[in-house]
């Protein structure tokens, strides 16, 4: 089913539900804070819908597919009737915009509405850009010396590459420096780093090393759940790179300390 | 060949610990990683090929039995045999009945990865044959009594100072204090000594990068030659392959092979793809007296029409498991079947059963860059998410797994109480976060903390502050 | 008809859920192979001759093939000759009894010792002639029959195939035309895309693991055989 996006114009903003992912509200409220900063500042209404809890990833990646629907269905009925839903992360994005089609695209009553919000549901960052045709946060953005790590899911199922890089390089006095294999996967994988920890371990491990070969003083990436990963290994290697999710340096929201480290460790 | 999948974790954190593995991985980039990019990008139509492939090998698997007919058709026209195996044990009494009516002693095999899935070498070895393995992978791996760890380099697993070891100790009529440092010396001491092997063999097996059913053809694709020497000198040729590599036409197969070396090894075109049919003709001045194709279905025929089926696909061209960050960080060995990697994920639960191979598709981040390079686009994520589904529905995952999904999902269908809970608990572990705002233990989270901090949550969730947030708002009158 | 035959066959059609033999099928498919239609030929070869036989000589270089372009097939000799004493390689040749390469009169280098016939263990250097030579990836093409021993191409430490300009085609698809128009499938078909070569040792490419340790091209302009 194809659904038309809202046009937008200038009298009527852009009514946004924020879906701030069951990680961010638990770990990182500053990324929603930074969230809504950033979207309001692009003209949209932010509204979040109160009964939001988590977009089912945890059970539909360990083959529950019943449960997957279930949550599934209630992130429909919370998120229906907004123009978009906006997400700070590629992964949960992902999961509503290209699997939740597949889990209840067969349901008559639930198949219409799960396309709807699918096709009306956006990574944070992309959004910004690709549909409210942010190409700036000059005024906004936090400067420093930073690297960017590509979420595997925000890049290979949301198309999310140069977006980040974008708005990043409009921030005076940024300098991105490229990591290796910033596309190679942290090693979170959600259920998988519990799973299989030797293996995440270890995919970390280079993770959290190429990061520091950049010499950036800071790593950013589009989810906190790979940043939750990184930033723990980076504290114990040792290594003094501060963790922090992309919006909040767009947002400027840099006062706060980075994701697992004090304030200037 | 017995599979050992299901000791895949222990296996994995041992190759982890294993320092000349983990060497020997990092070859994995620069050999495989940057020369497939580089390819790639030299073919604008590369995508464009893809979905071609795609498509092509979808319709032969929908006339699958009536391509085989016709490929038989045709290679029995051309003076060879066809000999149709439903199982591991079928094929290899195939293969064993032609080599004893030869009264063969000495066999000559190229890479064949049908071949260790059915366990060729060791029924041929205790009939009493001799076989060497003559591709340079193999034949380090035959030495050492292992199994492949990968699916075009075999022995990706090593660095040249275990090859030198293993050539020292099975070359004894060679000076012992020769020079046997660089990969120069090892290569060309494998070619003296397997020079031999080939000039002496009375049969030689190769298995088959491709089947044609215009011409009953059967394709090999090498880079050392060692293929053609094996099937060209001896006085048998016998082709061990499977059922999913037919294709229709010599057009049809251009198609693949475009895809196929540069996907592998990042190379245009392979060195040596040759295209063998029948035996060799009258007034030919050499060439097999006999060709045999050995047909193996072995499970292929259940995995086809079934929600697996695209990974009949597959032209075990090496290039998932060659950008697997699960495969960089624990090697082939670990996954315990001929294939491993990604492909092995999604395909040896089919062949060897989900009981036994359980692991392989939960050992994955989904992080997808398998199905991004995959040359036929095999959806790999989507396929052991599939099995990952089979594992749940048929109770295969230990129960303490199934329970803590089962609970989470009931608290998180109660927006209220996962609220409360959640919120109680950031508070308590953002208080205990301390100063330095992470956890270097934490109960429950042993298998996190054994490898990195577990950072501290901020404090009040996103949703109580928001909720205060909007009160502020609404007092002060503006959005 | 073999029981397994009968088993695999039945399963297959079982999993696609057509139990029957269908003739339609079989129609079908023998069409599509009477016509075996193109897919997709990459645009790189989208040249005239000559632009299709400097790609062919960059791409066989590309792969560490060497390539002597000269004006006849009476200018082989000495583009032989002159490649094997460049490289101090002893001039012992064995070539292919091929009617293309009988016509050429080796007498014009007289160090170079010729030996016609199939390949055996001590031969150097053999000598073959190519039908056709790809210019997409810089592959030879090459058929056995009773002019064309295939093992010349795999024993020998040194390979040296001569080709016509003329038999230079773009992508492999005119090459399989080219194969057809000669009759029925010979028994080997061997696409040569440089001298052989392995990665199995910590990925580094060596040249010449099996077969040939070099591969020299000699491509003649004129089609006056």
């Amino acid at each position: 089913m194809v659904d038309t996006p809202p046009q937008h114009s200038p009298e009527a903003p852009r009514r946004v539900a924020l879906f701030v992912t069951c990680v961010v509200d638990f770990f990182r409220p500053t990324v929603g804070f930074a969230a809504v900063r950033l979207l309001e500042r692009a003209g949209c209404k932010v509204e979040v819908p109160p009964t939001q809890v988590c977009c089912g990833q945890p059970a539909y990646n360990s083959g529950d597919r019943a449960a997957a629907i279930a949550v599934a269905k209630d992130v429909v009925a919370a998120f229906d009737g907004y123009d978009h839903v906006v997400v700070p992360s590629g992964s949960c994005g992902a999961m509503i915009r290209v699997h939740y089609p597949k889990l209840l695209g067969d349901d008559p009553d639930w198949g219409p509405r799960a396309h709807r919000v699918a096709s009306r549901t956006h990574e944070l960052v992309s959004f910004l850009t690709d549909v409210c045709g942010v190409d700036s946060v000059a005024d906004l953005g936090t400067a420093g010396t930073v690297t960017y790590h590509d979420g595997c899911s925000g890049l290979r199922e949301m198309g999310i590459k140069q977006q980040p890089r974008k708005l990043l390089a409009s921030i005076p006095g940024l300098e991105l420096k490229d990591m290796l294999d910033a596309e190679v996967c942290c090693g979170f994988g959600g259920t998988f780093c519990v799973k299989y920890p030797d293996i995440s371990g270890e995919m970390v491990r280079k993770k959290a090393e190429t990061i520091a070969q950049t010499g950036a003083a800071m790593v950013l990436a589009g989810d906190v759940s790979c940043l939750l990963n990184i930033a723990g290994k980076l504290s114990r290697e040792g290594h003094k790179v501060e963790a922090r999710h992309v919006a909040e340096v767009l947002a400027g929201m840099t006062d706060v300390p980075p994701i697992g480290a004090a304030k200037g460790e | 060949m017995q599979p050992t999948s299901a000791a895949f974790k222990q296996r994995s954190r041992q190759a982890i610990a294993n320092p000349v593995l983990q060497k020997a991985l990092q070859n994995i980039r620069p050999g495989f990683q940057q020369k497939r990019a580089k390819a790639v990008a030299q073919l604008p139509e590369f995508e464009a090929l893809r979905d071609e492939a795609r498509d092509l090998k979808n319709h032969v698997l929908a006339h699958l039995d009536v391509y085989l007919q016709r490929f038989e058709a045709k290679v029995q026209e051309s003076g060879g045999q066809v000999h149709w195996a439903r199982t591991a044990g079928e094929a290899c009494d195939a293969v064993l009945g032609i080599c004893q009516a030869a009264g063969a002693t000495l066999v000559t095999k190229g890479k064949s990865m049908v071949a260790e899935e059915i366990g060729l070498n060791s029924r041929l070895e205790a009939a009493g044959l001799t076989v060497v393995e003559t591709d340079l992978g193999e034949y380090i791996i035959q030495l050492r009594h292992e199994m492949p760890s990968h699916i075009i380099a075999p022995a990706l697993h090593l660095t040249k100072t275990e090859i030198a070891a293993a050539f020292m100790q099975a070359h004894v009529d060679l000076p012992a204090d020769r020079p046997l440092d660089e990969p120069r010396a090892l290569t060309d001491e494998a070619r003296l000594m397997l020079r031999q092997k080939f000039l002496g063999a009375q049969v030689g097996i190769t298995g088959a990068n491709l089947l044609i059913a215009e011409t009953g053809s059967t394709v090999i694709v090498t880079n050392e030659g060692n293929g053609d020497l094996t099937q060209n000198l001896p006085g048998i040729h016998i082709v061990v392959t499977s059922i999913d590599k037919v294709v229709p036409t010599l057009e049809d197969a251009s198609t693949i092979l475009r895809l196929l070396a540069r996907s592998a090894t990042g190379q245009e075109f392979s060195a040596y793809t040759t295209v063998s049919t029948g035996p060799k003709r009258r007034g030919d001045m050499d060439g097999p007296d006999e060709f045999h194709v050995v047909l193996v279905d072995n499970g292929r025929s259940s995995i086809l029409g079934g929600p697996t089926q695209d990974v009949l696909r597959c032209i075990r061209c090496g290039a998932c498991m060659n950008h697997c960050p699960v495969y960089a960080a624990v090697g082939g060995h670990a996954y315990g079947w001929v294939v491993p990697g990604p492909i092995g994920a999604a395909l040896d639960p089919g062949m060897i059963g989900l009981e036994e191979a359980r692991h392989l598709p939960h050992a994955s981040s989904f992080c997808g860059r398998c199905e991004e390079v995959c040359p036929m686009r095999i959806p790999l994520p989507k396929i052991m998410r599939y099995w990952r589904e089979q594992t749940f529905t048929r109770k295969l995952d230990p129960a303490s797994a199934r329970y803590g999904i089962g609970a989470w999902a009931w608290l998180a269908r109660r927006p209220r109480l996962y609220h409360w809970t959640t919120g109680l608990a950031a508070r308590t572990l953002g208080l205990l976060g301390g100063r330095r705002r992470r956890f270097k233990w934490l109960p429950m989270a042993g298998g996190w903390t054994a490898h990195r901090d577990l950072p501290a949550p901020e404090g009040r969730t996103f949703l109580a502050q928001w909720r205060a947030e909007e009160k502020r708002r609404a007092r002060a009158g503006a959005p | 008809m073999s029981e397994a035959r009968t088993a695999v066959l039945g399963e297959i059609r079982r999993s696609l859920g057509r139990p029957e033999v269908d003739r339609e099928r079989e129609a079908a498919a023998a069409e599509r192979i009477a016509a075996h239609p193109r897919g997709l030929i990459p645009a790189r070869t989208d040249l005239g001759q000559e632009g299709r036989v400097r790609l062919f000589i960059a791409m066989a270089e590309q792969v560490a093939a060497t390539v002597a372009r000269v004006g006849s097939m009476a200018d082989v000799p000495a583009a032989v000759a002159d490649y094997l004493a460049n490289l101090n390689l002893p001039p012992h040749l064995k070539v292919a009894p091929d009617p293309l390469l009988d016509a050429i009169d080796w007498s014009a280098r007289p160090l170079l010792e010729v030996a016609r016939g199939g390949a055996a263990p001590e031969d150097e250097v053999g000598v073959a002639a190519a039908f056709a030579g790809v210019a997409e990836t810089g592959t030879l093409m090459l058929a056995s029959g009773p002019g064309a021993p295939t093992r010349l191409n795999f024993l020998p430490d040194t390979h040296v195939v001569v080709l016509r300009t003329a038999g230079i085609v773009g992508p492999y698809e005119e090459a399989w035309d080219r194969l057809r128009a000669m009759g029925a499938m010979p028994r080997t078909v061997n696409m040569i895309t440089g001298p052989s070569r392995t990665g199995d040792i910590e990925q580094q490419i060596q040249l010449g693991a099996h077969g040939p340790r070099r591969l020299h091209i000699v491509l003649v302009d004129t089609p006056d055989a």
